[in-house]
């Protein structure tokens, strides 16, 4: 009984935030009306709502009239020093201190410094540390779960042991699964206690970004887990603890590997270094290429009404969407487990004990 | 507004961001999160363990109960199987060793009945033994006094003394 409510109720809950997407899509064609007269420039549309952003765009309103929460920009710039300001002064194209955002070239969509008197054409890229839309959702998702565990912990720290209940029931077999199903396996019974903070932090990292992502509105909704940076990060910090944790063992075989006969160790050892980059070079490529493509596919098939400008798609787009809600929701935890997965995996060849 | 135009380009801002992000995020998880939680689920699965186990001994200790009080039963009812056949026995040896014992009880009166009645027909016949010679000598003394007078009467005589006798006797 309880079970059919509660698919009820995601399934009513799926369709509310699908009616929103579109509502909120739906006003997007006249926002970048660059491709044509009415042609719906699909490319742009999807990959505006797949990169980072320095405002967060929630939608324009039929008058043209853009409903968006500037975010600060943080600059520092080789000849200006530090600038913190509202991206609001150089939304659409405006100037502000020398600062503008590229329209084109292969700066478009950074931001520029114009700057007389220095060298090239006077166009300068200052780095670039703002709190862009991908930074907001990140801490949005950060503070949730943030709150969630230590409510958890607290739960735990006032009730001791007992049945789970409330979160508790939701939270806990994911760390008992993270644990016994990932940790354990991998890195060993005993050492796993030292390499599972981490893992469970990336795990619920993951995660959390993944699921915030599908949510299509603000707060939420940004292609975190899908931007490369971000899985460059995600992908570097378990290169690091791999290599701070490999033992004498991991490391003898990479400089010399057992029965390779010597005039074949240099190359072995090339080998090895390519090995030791691309693991956690198809960690990032992995979780990027699978996020970002289940936000393409979805925003394509929302697309697809405003492409084809017709309300006789709208039930088949509608069908398609929402299988591909669900798909993604199974990709989420996956992807988050794969992830997990593997990082616990390069660990535990690392910590190996060899007899 | 994109910011990075190419999608395989990581923006350096995003990644001191994602690295500040992540290191606080791990670090405050790890330090107040993780060790109350992993701690509690072990704590929780080290009970159930041992609820387990306590269930299971608590079972075979039943078991061994059951198995316990089985035998006992069993002891019990051979116990009881031989008390009433002991009880069969010595009572079948009692009623014997009393039949016996009558048996030659009786005998014993009978035979002491029979030397009584032996020594009473002994005694009786000593006794008409000596009442017969009594008679005779009385006879004869009679016999000898009637002598003297006539036959006839003497007849008469000696048939009256033997009806006295014969009195006397009875």
């Amino acid at each position: 009984m309880a079970d059919i409510l509660l698919k009820g109720r995601i399934i009513y809950m799926v369709l509310i935030l699908l009616a929103v997407t579109i509502c909120a899509y739906s006003r997007h064609p006249e926002n970048d009306n660059t491709a044509g007269e009415d042609e719906f420039p699909v490319t742009e549309f999807i990959l505006d709502h797949i990169g980072d952003s320095h405002e967060w765009h929630i939608l324009t309103t039929p008058g043209g009239h853009h409903v968006s929460v500037y975010l600060p920009v943080i600059l520092y710039s080789r000849h200006t020093g530090f600038h913190l300001f509202s991206s609001r002064h150089i939304s659409h194209g405006h100037h502000y201190k020398g600062f503008s955002v590229s329209a084109e070239g292969p700066d478009k969509g950074r931001i520029v410094e114009h700057t007389e008197g220095y060298s090239g054409n006077g166009v300068y890229r200052p780095l670039d540390f703002s709190i862009t839309k991908i930074v907001a959702a990140m801490l949005v998702s950060v503070i949730v779960a943030m709150v969630l565990f230590l409510a958890l912990a607290r739960s735990y720290l006032r009730t001791g042991v007992s049945e789970p209940r409330g979160i508790q029931g939701f939270l806990e077999p994911l760390v008992l699964f993270v644990k016994e199903d990932i940790v354990i396996p991998n890195v060993g019974e005993h050492k796993a206690e030292k390499f599972l903070p981490y893992l469970l932090t990336v795990f619920f990292f993951i995660l959390i970004n993944n699921l915030f992502g599908l949510i299509p509105f603000i707060p939420f909704g940004a292609n975190v887990t899908g931007n490369i940076a971000v899985t460059f990060v995600l992908a570097f910090f378990t290169f690091i603890v791999t290599q701070i944790s490999g033992n004498r063992n991991y490391w003898r075989h990479i400089f010399a590997t057992p029965g390779v006969p010597v005039w074949l160790l240099p190359v072995m050892m090339v080998v090895e270094f390519i090995g030791i980059i691309a693991k956690p070079f198809a960690l990032m490529v992995r979780l990027f290429a699978n996020i970002t493509a289940g936000h393409i596919i979805i925003l394509g098939l929302v697309s697809v009404i405003f492409i084809f400008k017709t309300l006789w798609v709208l039930p088949g787009a509608v069908v398609f969407v929402l299988f591909m809600y669900f798909l993604e929701l199974l990709v989420a935890f996956l992807q988050a487990y794969v992830f997990t997965l593997l990082s616990a995996l390069f660990i535990g060849i690392a910590v190996e004990e060899h007899h | 507004m994109v910011a990075g135009n190419s999608l395989a380009t990581p923006a350096l801002g995003l990644i001191v961001w994602t690295t500040v992000i992540f290191l606080i995020f791990l670090f405050i998880l790890r330090k107040y999160a993780w060790p109350p939680i992993l701690n509690a689920i072990h704590a929780r699965n080290e009970r159930i363990r041992s609820s387990l186990l306590a269930a299971e001994k608590a079972r075979e200790e039943m078991i061994r109960l059951q198995a316990d009080n089985e035998a006992i039963l069993r002891e019990a009812r051979e116990e009881r199987d031989k008390i009433v056949r002991e009880a069969r026995e010595s009572g079948d040896k009692i009623i014997a060793i009393s039949r016996e014992k009558a048996g030659q009880e009786a005998s014993v009166i009978v035979a002491k009945a029979r030397l009584a009645i032996e020594r009473e027909k002994e005694a009786a016949m000593m006794e008409i033994r000596k009442q017969v010679a009594d008679i005779s000598v009385d006879i004869a003394s009679l016999i000898l006094r009637e002598r003297l007078t006539p036959s006839r009467e003497q007849e008469k005589l000696i048939e009256n003394y033997l009806k006295e006798i014969d009195k006397g006797m009875n």
